[in-house]
């Protein structure tokens, strides 16, 4: 984070949002903020009674000045904007670079002949052929071949990765390279929505559509600026009864002091700001829709493997059969591990040294030959002359020793079941026709996790397990990590089902995925994040993307989400809560003239009328200036209950909105007047 | 301020309190279509008149029939009313030989009473007939408030629904509010006080000589029938022009607790219906909190101003010991007459026991602030439920976002259009009140009806444009409003604050039925607790009061400090 924060103000992105701020001057453009829209308005409308002032004579000092912050204030709303976008346009720049003029070889109808063709001429359907070296011209499927691809293009990460036909990793993104082999290629994107494309968009903010709590939003502050025109407009008449007037740079300065410019102003960039936080997470938000809803997820499906438990089970305990030494059974299956370098075969190793002082052996002068894992077999194990040791699951060691003559204690039974209840993998571990024991391999979950789900628990969202084990296994595994929880030997239409079981419930959920089996479900989540490394059918389906593919991350997109709604939120409150203090500013400055009496309202001993209007027309530009990082890095976000959110974001943002302006027009106002500026 | 004050606002927010449950467990039955204690009685007359006007009460209505029979139903009210009184003068009852209302008098009064607010430009006793008095507005303030009692709860309805077309059948709900509700409980009311010494009685007024013996006109009626709904029904239009003030309208002390007691039973009920109709009475507890604490800090201001001497009184050698009593009816004193006003603003009753006009400055912003924060301090029959509820949604809509989830409230997303629709609603009244206030501000014959200049003139225009807006009927006196200007002014007033909010409301209401449950977790924002409610106080005072901030202070706020320095005009 530290590093992030460090480029907020880079003056290499400072110097082009300073232009492009400017640009977004344009009223056509502006009109798409009405807040905004309007303090431009009143803006010029200022500027043309400055003019008059000017050719008149009049006090053309305290109107020029009033002038000249209106216009900064629409000016730093619109530069929080520009330097928002312009740190997602150094990323898309980077990215463009990539994708400009890429030749592709594309394979003419008979299969075998090629062609050379620009890649932004390519169709969907063509077949690519892709050789060490080159660029992949544009999205697609492998459908031949394996290659190993650098993406470090969109991932940022520079080890490369395996990509094959068939199975789950076979999408391919235009722009990556392939370091390795020849891989043909089916074009599942045209030119111009290729994957790298949309990126480019996305991070620009090009294509940034408002999101539906943005257009809500957005309805809201219109009209309470409608209320407030209300409240502003009528005062001439009100004056008008006193025997008065109020000039009308002054109803113009109240006004926009009074309409929520803090949020109006910084509203687009907040938005852009919680993308572009993603995108520092390497994910993809196809949307900003998904961006919210995953702050509003109910249920997280998450698997169990690589999520919840590292990847790899661990040997945790040698448990003997009747009749056999642990030593015995240790030192059988330290055997016929040696040579297997299967993570699993590795931990074996690894225990029997720790708990039997078993020393690791070569295998050379053992004169053994290591037979390994096969799917047919589903064992594995070492031939020692006439000696075999074999571990593998259950039923294939004991299929192996009853087709070898031996046979099997009823013991043997209850320890795989034991060990299977207990959430862990029995491997049973025999030395020619003799059962010796079971390896207890345990899944291990992963350090820190029980906390996480603990504080995802206290934030509201359940969390589901999924996993191809069966029940008892689950049950075991689920207890321990601390997940709500789980679904047993899930098939992808089981968790299309529960998700729309969820749903129907009213709640929001949020799952990732790979493989092209996952794209219903991913489809059907609320917030589906797919894999980079998955299929083009499950990005497809999905509505973000991890481009380093960890599937814990669903955890961080959750509170990035979250983070974004709540500094919506407090910017919102704040601002609003800002109007009491601006009244107490302004109404006394205005009506003091019609009853002198009112001067008692003047709460904050303001130095004249004109400074005090100048002060919170100064301090309502500067806000926003000064809750630009605030917006652009978020509000701080610890995991817990909404009513702690709520009471600690009140507090902060509702009673510091309150009592903020208080301070920063009085010291603004010392400063005015200390400096003779009215 | 006195011990004795203070319980005696003790006593009547401990009544209020009471009766907010069992008459709440009530009303949640009647509405669900549920047979509660009365039916074996009622039911018969009940399905009687829906035999006789073919309504099916099963039958629902979308958010746009409901809310199409809601304006026909009153529409035909208005046009009974306005022709009634301006046939005062040929119908029956009429035993002082009225003559017919005028048309724009007619117009103000047949809106006033159609609008539930009971704004009182006519002088009851000196205009209208026993049977105007009857037929014309007493009929009104059954139907007026059983109206406000049926959108209410068509709001309700769109809250505790799950993704539903109907909001309920207008007629059928209009039918119990005032079958079940408002007829029983008025019957009882007035045989109470007529038991109290309020008349009921169709013979002309009495003549007698007074001690110095001069011919005196003592104003009689049926007036306790009168007043029973004006009180439960939030309408507030006397029967004697000094309203609640006239001995014979508020003979007692304990006439005048259950004056106040009556005022707040409905609303304060509605709340509890909410909690009920949501599934979580805490709701509705929590709603009544936030009505509570402005409430209370509403009372505690204006006794504390009250009390207060008016310095320039004071200069003249008046006791500053004995307060403000300008005004006041000394049965009923500073606390009552404090409690009162708070009560009847806060609701939008406008009944009065006192003259706000000769309250001190801030004892007379309070009454005019309740009403401009749109009535929702319990508020009237049904308009308070819905108009804080238009304010709770703007709270969640706020604040909500700040515990990291899209708002939501009682389960119902809160989205673009709710909250367009929302904000539509909230933005009428006050534009009725300002524009309307900016008008007669700059208008010569606006001007011609005030008694006072300066500051407090200008309270007296923006009382009665609030009051009008408000639905609230209350008049800050001082200002002669029986004029062609005020009447059509304060009518349009009226109109835009009634049903320009309740169509929008109701197109909420809508919106929200057709929408899912989301269900409640530990990240759900929580709008049952002291939190929500001072967030939802807080909303309150800065969306529905700093609108009014320029002209209170120009107003009351003046006024207070111009009488500090002594100053008057």
């Amino acid at each position: 984070m530290s590093a992030q924060t460090r480029s907020l103000f880079d003056f290499a992105l400072i110097a082009p949002a300073l232009a492009s701020a400017a640009r977004k001057l344009d009223p056509r453009q502006m009109i798409r903020n009405p807040v905004m829209f309007a303090v431009e308005i009143a803006a010029a409308v200022a500027a043309v009674l400055f003019a008059r002032d000017l050719a008149s004579g009049g006090s053309a000092a305290f109107s020029g000045q009033l002038t000249f912050w209106l216009w900064l204030t629409v000016y730093f709303a619109t530069f929080s904007e520009a330097i928002a976008e312009g740190r997602g346009k150094a990323q898309a720049d980077a990215l463009r670079r990539t994708r400009s003029e890429t030749m592709a070889k594309r394979l003419l109808g008979d299969g075998v002949g090629l062609e050379e063709i620009a890649a932004a001429a390519l169709k969907v359907g063509d077949v690519v052929l892709v050789e060490p070296g080159d660029l992949i011209p544009g999205d697609g499927e492998v459908i031949e071949g394996v290659a190993t691809v650098d993406e470090s293009a969109i991932t940022g990460e520079s080890a490369p990765v395996i990509r094959e036909s068939g199975g789950d990793r076979s999408a391919v993104t235009g722009g990556t390279k392939v370091l390795s082999d020849r891989i043909k290629v089916r074009i599942t994107a045209a030119s111009g929505s290729s994957f790298l494309d949309r990126m480019i968009a996305l991070v620009e903010g090009a294509e940034r559509a408002k999101t539906p709590n943005e257009i809500a939003l957005t309805i809201l502050l219109a009209g309470l600026s409608l209320i407030f025109v209300l409240a502003v407009a009528t005062i001439p008449a009100f004056a008008s009864y006193a025997g008065g007037v109020v000039p009308v740079i002054v109803l113009v300065a109240l006004f926009v002091t009074l309409i929520p410019t803090t949020i109006g102003g910084l509203l687009s960039a907040i938005g852009i700001a919680g993308m572009n936080r993603l995108v520092r997470f390497n994910v993809l938000a196809m949307s900003g829709r998904a961006v919210e809803a995953s702050g509003d997820v109910d249920v997280l499906l998450l698997d169990k493997t690589g999520t919840i438990t590292l990847g790899n089970r661990q040997a945790a305990e040698f448990l003997p059969l009747p009749g056999v030494r642990p030593s015995e059974l240790a030192d059988a299956a330290q055997l016929a591990s040696l040579s297997d370098e299967t993570p699993e075969g590795r931990s074996i190793v690894v225990l029997a040294k720790e708990a039997h002082g078993l020393r690791g052996r070569e295998m050379g002068p053992l004169e053994a030959t290591f037979i390994p894992f096969t799917a047919q077999t589903r064992m594995s194990g070492v031939d020692m002359g006439a000696s075999k040791i074999r571990k593998g699951a259950a039923e294939a060691v004991i299929a192996h020793v009853k087709q070898l003559g031996g046979t099997i204690p009823a013991e043997l039974a209850e320890i795989v079941e034991r060990v299977a209840k207990a959430g862990g993998t029995p491997l049973v571990v025999a030395r020619d026709a003799q059962p010796l024991g079971v390896v207890y391999l345990k899944d291990i979950v992963k350090g820190g996790i029980r906390e996480r789900f603990a504080e995802l628990r206290a934030m509201g969202i359940r969390t589901v397990m999924i996993t191809g084990d069966n029940p008892m296994t689950a049950a075991a595994i689920a207890a321990e990590a601390g997940v709500d929880d789980f679904l047993a030997e899930a098939t992808p239409e089981m968790k299309l089902a529960l998700i729309r079981r969820e749903q129907a419930g009213g709640k929001l959920v949020a799952m990732c995925g790979d493989g092209t089996n996952d794209a219903p479900a991913l489809a059907q989540a609320d917030v589906g994040v797919a894999m980079q490394t998955g299929t083009v059918a499950a990005r497809e389906a999905g509505n973000m993307v991890d481009l380093d593919s960890d599937p814990t991350k669903l955890i961080e997109i959750v509170g990035i989400g979250k983070q974004l709604l709540m500094t919506r939120g407090a910017l919102t409150t704040f601002s609003i809560a800002n109007d009491v203090a601006k009244y107490f500013a302004i109404l006394p400055a205005m009506f003091v003239t019609l009853y002198p009496s009112l001067g008692a309202l003047n709460v904050m001993g303001l130095a004249s009328p004109e400074s005090a209007i100048l002060s919170a027309i100064i301090f309502n530009a500067l806000i926003i200036v000064a809750l630009v990082p605030l917006a652009l890095r978020g509000v701080s976000y610890t995991p817990s209950s909404a009513a702690a959110l709520l009471r600690r974001n009140l507090l902060v943002y509702g009673l510091g909105g309150l009592i903020a302006p208080f301070l920063g027009i009085k010291l603004i106002d010392m400063g005015v007047s200390a400096l003779g500026l009215a | 301020m006195t011990i004795n004050g203070w319980m005696q606002i003790a006593l009547f927010c401990a009544l209020v309190l009471a009766l907010t449950r069992p008459l709440g467990g009530f009303l949640a039955r009647l509405y669900a279509g549920e047979r509660t204690f009365l039916h074996p009685v009622i039911g018969p007359v009940e399905s009687g008149f829906y035999r006789l006007s073919g309504v099916r009460p099963g039958a629902e209505q979308g958010w746009a029939s409901y809310a199409l029979a809601m304006l026909a139903f009153n529409l035909a009210g208005f046009a009974a009313v306005y022709g009634l009184l301006r046939l005062q003068g040929v119908l029956p009852f009429n035993p002082q030989g009225f003559s017919g209302v005028t048309p724009d008098l007619a117009l103000n009064t047949a809106i006033s009473f159609v609008t539930n607010t009971n704004w009182q430009s006519y002088g009851g006793e000196a205009t209208l007939s026993y049977g105007s008095q009857m037929w014309a507005l007493t009929v009104q303030n059954f139907v007026s408030a059983a109206t406000g009692m049926a959108v209410a709860v068509a709001l309700v309805r769109g809250f505790a629904r799950r993704s539903a077309g109907g909001l309920g059948n207008f007629w059928a709900d209009l039918t119990r509010s005032v079958l079940y509700v408002l007829l029983p409980a008025c019957i009882l009311l007035a045989l109470v006080y007529a038991a109290l010494g309020v008349p009921q009685t169709l013979e002309p007024y009495v003549s007698a000589k007074t001690l110095e013996g001069a011919e005196q006109t003592i104003a009689l009626g049926p007036v306790a029938s009168q007043l029973a709904i004006k009180m439960l029904g939030t309408n507030g239009g006397g029967f004697f022009n000094a309203n609640s003030a006239h001995p014979f309208e508020n003979p007692s002390e304990l006439a005048n607790l259950i004056q106040m007691v009556s005022i707040f039973a409905i609303g304060a009920a509605l709340t509890n219906v909410f909690g009920r109709m949501v599934g979580d009475e805490r709701q509705g507890w929590a709603i009544l909190g936030a009505m509570g604490a402005l409430f209370l800090a509403g009372v505690a201001l204006v006794y504390w101003a009250e009390v207060g001497a008016n310095p320039i009184h004071a200069a003249l050698g008046l006791d500053p010991a004995s307060g403000n009593m300008e005004g006041k009816e000394v049965r009923f004193g500073i606390a009552l007459s404090a409690l009162f006003a708070v009560v009847t603003t806060a609701a939008s009753c406008g009944a009065v026991n006192a003259m706000h006009d000769s309250f001190s400055a801030i004892g007379g912003l309070i009454p005019m602030l309740n009403m401009q924060l749109g009535e929702v301090i319990v508020g009237g029959v049904g308009a308070g439920l819905y108009g804080v509820l238009l304010f709770a949604v703007v709270a969640v809509f706020v604040a909500g976002l700040m515990v990291g989830r899209t708002p939501e409230y009682v389960g119902k997303k809160i989205e673009s259009r709710e909250v367009k629709l929302t904000m539509l609603a909230l933005l009428c009244s006050p534009a009725a009140t300002l524009i309307g206030l900016a008008i007669a501000s700059v208008s010569p014959l606006s001007l011609a009806g005030l008694q006072e200049s300066g500051p407090h003139g200008f309270s007296e225009m923006l009382y009665a444009t609030t009051s009008a807006a408000a639905n609230n009927g209350s008049a800050f006196a001082g200002l002669t409003a029986n004029a062609p200007f005020w009447n059509i002014l304060l009518a349009a007033g009226m109109m835009i604050g009634r049903f320009a909010l309740i169509v929008p409301m109701l197109a909420v209401a809508g919106s929200l039925a057709r929408k899912p449950v989301v269900p409640v977790s530990a990240g759900t924002f929580p709008t049952h607790g002291p939190l929500f409610v001072g967030l939802l106080v807080g909303v309150i005072l800065i969306v529905g009061g700093l609108t009014y901030f320029p002209a209170l202070t120009l107003g009351p706020v003046a006024d207070a400090f111009a009488t500090a320095a002594g100053a008057t005009w």
